[in-house]
């Protein structure tokens, strides 16, 4: 391995920096979704305040096949958000800034919201019975 | 009080980049780390309460720390979101009046919003 010095392909630094702009604009993005989800977190609640029937509507609306994707893809966006939220901050301590270490704590990030949505829905299936 | 490291005439305007503040800096990291705790908690909560019915979930939201939560919740949320959403939109929106249009209607509905939340969860705990 004499010749290691020579630009590798695929250029590697590019693609991280492909990587490490994706994962930006997912904070974003993923901002944006639970942003959305917050009208549902007050329909949510003002349902419960009204009483049976307006909390029956709300769960007519969540227990079927696409409310579950919709509550499948917010749980993705938390876990996501609040992973990469907390590498922003680690961030604004000055820690991780390189390049490599920015690509590095990306890929965990992204590791941490893909394994903990699974184990969450793993959870609700198991142990809360899933929609009664 | 917190340095806000606004100039002068930014102080008295008040009408620069949202982002240009420390102030607006500063709260969308103190209402992140707040987030943290409290997003945890409404998850494993969320989990918990999978399935249960009307009573089940008012009774949970009944009890003084549940609705403490989810007061602390829904306040460091929309305040988060709402800072957010400004400085995407300042992003995206270029045209002065059109930002101070969407400036005033996203505060004005997060307000509308979170209010309508915190009425909410005020109600449950009364019970009535
Ligand atoms: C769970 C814990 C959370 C943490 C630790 C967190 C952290 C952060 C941080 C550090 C930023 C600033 C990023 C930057 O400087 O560019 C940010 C932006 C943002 N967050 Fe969160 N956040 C959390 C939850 C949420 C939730 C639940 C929502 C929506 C309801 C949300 C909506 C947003 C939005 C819209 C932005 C702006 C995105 C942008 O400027 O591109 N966050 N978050």
């Amino acid at each position: 391995m004499a010749d290691l010095e020579r630009p590798l392909s695929p250029h590697l630094q590019i693609y991280r920096w492909h990587l490490t702009m994706a994962l930006s604009i997912l904070h974003r993005a993923t901002g944006l979704v639970l942003a959305a989800g917050l009208l549902l977190l007050t329909w949510w609640l003002t349902a419960l305040a009204r009483g049976p029937e307006a909390f029956a509507i709300v769960r007519t609306a969540i227990d079927n096949p696409l409310g579950g994707l919709v509550l499948f893809a917010f749980t993705l966006a938390v876990f996501y958000h609040m992973a990469n939220g907390v590498r922003h901050l680690v961030w604004d301590l000055g820690i991780g800034l390189g390049k490599e270490e920015a690509y590095r704590s990306g890929l965990f990030v992204l590791s941490f919201a893909g394994v903990a949505t699974l184990l969450l829905w793993i959870a609700i299936l198991a142990f809360g019975g899933g929609p009664r | 009080m917190i340095a806000t490291g606004r100039t002068g005439i930014g102080r008295i305007k008040a009408s620069g980049s949202a982002r240009s503040g420390a102030e607006h800096w500063w709260r969308q990291r103190l209402t992140a780390i707040a987030n943290l705790p409290l997003v945890v908690w409404f998850v494993v909560s969320a989990v918990s309460l999978s399935g249960a019915g009307y009573e089940e979930v008012r009774a949970w939201l009944g009890g003084l720390f549940n609705s403490t939560m989810m007061v602390l919740l829904v306040v460091s949320l929309f305040w988060h979101a709402r800072l957010g959403v400004q400085v995407v939109l300042e992003d995206y929106v270029h045209d002065r009046a059109l930002r101070l249009a969407a400036r005033l209607g996203l505060d004005l509905l997060a307000v509308a919003l979170a209010v309508s939340c915190l009425l909410a969860i005020l109600v449950v705990s009364l019970g009535s």
